[in-house]
């Protein structure tokens, strides 16, 4: 399988999650931190973004056969910065410029940038998708089945 | 054989040009958007990226505008779009026991652990077409969300032993009918994508034929949930998996009913379905639909047209069925003269024939 | 394994630059033995020669397998990285070849050679070479060429040029050749007959 499960690396669990949720950001979240840092540093393409597909997999009851359900469009970008590290991002969708921010971002984050960039950027969008995902869950408790409720007689 | 023609393009202009006036339709009247086609009819978005095999909410609204609610010509336009991407690779495959759930409800058992949760669904309305439109109140809320432990209620008959595992992967390749013609009989992983990317009526009337004595093999619901799952995928240049974002899937588990073979020991058996967005007619239909498909491996007979993989699987594409019905529309000219000169030709052969014998009569 | 510490850039701009590409070499294709050019802005990776990395980049994609020889194995990581596209461990496994190093040019009998049902499941060869110029010692005739095209490749073992009427009685089946160098290249189909 991937790196990950033989060597368990602090610094790749914490990549994987930072790069999930710029994959999740609304562009205009990514453009106002861009916007609003006090250097912006200078990049280039090593791959400029671009659109594509990947194909989802699902298993039959939700173990076993593998099978092909269907194509899923994916935005993409690879950026290196000045100092040479490199940034990659994948995003589902075809916004090319959040896919290039993110990978600007992703980028930053490995670098002396990532503090501001976590306090600023990663981890309010985290609590974002948190909070969004909490209110699913309490409209979805709010529809569970009481089948042995009791009613205050009147 | 088809042979060229020319001319009309002034008449196709003008055509397109009447196309695009019809489907703004009334000036005075607002535009729809593509946006409130995504947020407010999203069961049509759904079903198009379904059978479009293509999740792309915003593209699926586009296309529903452009092909003016003609769901299988959105559907259409999704395919044909999705020839001009490059592929990036396959995703791990969705893990739907880490949903977030909005739905999920079992016919089998009533007290399931975590409980049976309705989430958004038509099912208890009663139908009345409501004139008022009535601006709605935002949803309840309870104290807090579902239970951490919403294991999939066949594991339970699983771990009775009641029932037929899921199943290894059968190894080696995953089929994709997108990249290599289908040919017969059809592996579980070629029928399941074939089947999740078919067209919804034909498959609900398949489904309901097994369940009106057609192949029937007494299906029960399991187990249905409705939510968001995430996708992740490995890129070569990272060596590591990442998330690209979550999609919305309805999952069905049907459990049948299987009386024993001389290899196999009395147990339910399954049927699944796995579509894209909210659809669990479709799900539920395609689950019915691949247990029927099973019929022999499990070593019953095929005797109904649901059991027939090349009858379900040649036929269950809706751009390629109406790609072939439709076609009909193009010039068949010469072949319809000749077919022409067929008949009256078996005509006067005919008529010649009957002169003769009053002929041969009268003399 | 993470390679993205020595990626290159690719095309600066992906679309034009692969209809480019592509354009040249269809015909260099059709006019067998006729140098063409292909864009000089693209920073190949050495030992890639633009033309060489062009054509990758044009051609190749998620399905297409490559195989690389010796020379050239540190290619594989740009290419699947720009295209997606599989190594091929092995000559036969290959839809696209890529050589630089051509005295040890495997026999052509051993690429791809494609069916009689689908000659064009075979194996597209692009050979890196020396010099490639216009009036060099081979004549090239046959598809695509009125009368007889004038050709100088160097770098090629002698080997190949015996091989190649093998390569033109397996017609349909057999392989494709490019010749590359810098950014120029040409096209020798199976269709032509050469006269070393």
């Amino acid at each position: 399988m991937s790196e990950r499960d033989h060597m368990p690396n602090d610094l790749t669990e914490r990549r994987r999650r930072w790069m999930g949720v710029l994959a999740r950001a609304d562009r205009a979240a990514l453009e106002r931190t861009w916007n609003a840092l006090p250097e912006q540093p200078a990049y280039r393409h090593l791959r400029k973004a671009e659109s594509g597909l990947v194909m989802l997999r699902g298993r039959a009851g939700g173990s076993g056969q593998a099978f092909n359900l269907g194509e899923m469009t994916v935005a993409r970008c690879s950026v290196q910065l000045r100092d040479g590290t490199v940034g990659h991002a994948y995003a589902a969708g075809r916004d090319l410029r959040k896919a290039e921010l993110a990978a600007v971002f992703d980028a930053m984050m490995q670098t002396t940038a990532a503090t501001q960039i976590q306090g600023t950027l990663i981890e309010p969008l985290a609590a974002e998708i948190a909070a969004r995902r909490a209110v699913i869950g309490r409209k979805a408790a709010a529809t569970r089945v009481d089948f042995f409720g009791l009613v205050r007689a009147q | 054989m088809y042979v060229a023609l020319k001319g009309g393009e002034q008449a196709i202009d003008n055509a397109h040009g009447w196309l695009a006036e019809a489907r703004r339709g009334d000036p005075s009247v607002p535009e729809i958007s593509p946006a409130q086609i995504a947020g407010q009819l999203s069961h049509a978005t759904d079903r198009a990226m379904a059978e479009g095999s293509l999740y792309d909410p915003e593209l699926a609204a586009l296309a529903i505008k452009q092909a003016r609610g003609d769901l299988i010509e959105a559907i259409f336009l999704l395919r044909a779009y999705r020839t001009t991407l490059p592929r990036f690779g396959f995703s791990a495959p969705v893990d739907t026991s880490r949903m977030t759930l909005e739905r999920r409800i079992s016919a089998t058992f009533k007290d399931i652990p975590g409980g049976q949760i309705l989430g958004p669904t038509f099912d208890y309305t009663h139908r009345l077409l409501d004139f008022e439109g009535a601006a709605p109140q935002p949803a309840k809320q309870a104290e807090e969300g579902l239970s951490d432990t919403m294991p999939r209620v066949l594991e339970l008959l699983d771990a009775e032993g009641l029932i037929e595992p899921p199943g290894r992967s059968a190894g080696g390749e995953i089929g994709d009918v997108t990249r290599e013609s289908l040919e017969f009989p059809a592996r579980r992983d070629v029928r399941l994508q074939c089947l999740a990317r078919g067209d919804e009526g034909f498959l609900l009337a398949l489904g309901y034929s097994t369940q009106r004595g057609y192949g029937s093999n007494h299906p029960f619901a399991g187990e249905i949930r409705v939510g968001e799952v995430t996708v992740e995928f490995e890129p070569p240049e990272l060596g590591f998996a990442i998330e690209l974002g979550d999609i919305r899937v309805t999952e069905c588990e049907l459990v049948n009913q299987f009386a024993g073979s001389a290899t196999e020991p009395a147990q339910f058996t399954r049927g699944y379905g796995l579509v894209f967005g909210h659809g669990e007619r479709k799900a539920m239909s395609m689950a019915l639909v691949d247990r029927a498909m099973r019929t022999e491996e499990l070593g019953e007979a095929v005797t109904a047209p649901a059991q027939d993989q090349e009858f379900v699987l040649s036929h269950c594409d809706n751009v390629q069925a109406t790609g072939f019905v439709e076609h009909l529309k193009l010039p068949h000219y010469i072949d319809f003269q000749s077919e022409l000169q067929l008949v009256r030709g078996l005509r006067r052969a005919a008529q010649s024939a009957s002169t003769a014998v009053i002929k041969e009569a009268a003399e | 394994m993470a390679t993205d510490t020595t990626l290159s850039p690719g095309f600066a701009e992906p679309v034009f630059a692969a209809q480019h590409t592509f354009r040249a070499a269809l015909m260099a294709l059709a006019h067998p033995g006729r140098i063409v050019s292909v864009d000089p802005a693209l920073e190949a990776p050495p030992p890639l020669d633009i033309a060489t990395a062009a054509l990758g980049l044009a051609l190749l994609d998620h399905e297409t397998a490559l195989w690389l020889d010796g020379r050239l194995q540190t290619a594989a990581a740009y290419f699947r990285f720009h295209c997606g596209c599989p190594v091929a461990p092995v000559v036969g496994g290959a839809q696209f070849a890529m050589l630089a190093d051509l005295r040890a040019l495997p026999p052509l009998a051993e690429f791809r050679q494609g069916s009689d049902e689908y000659p064009d499941a075979s194996a597209t060869l692009i050979l890196q070479v020396d010099e490639l110029v216009e009036e060099g010692p081979l004549q090239l005739s046959g598809p695509g060429i009125a009368g007889v095209t004038r050709l100088g490749v160097g770098g090629l073992a002698a080997g190949f040029w015996r091989d190649w009427p093998a390569n033109n009685a397996a017609f349909p089946r057999g392989v494709d050749v490019f010749f590359t160098r810098g950014s120029r290249l040409c096209g020798l189909p199976r269709t032509t007959s050469v006269r070393s």
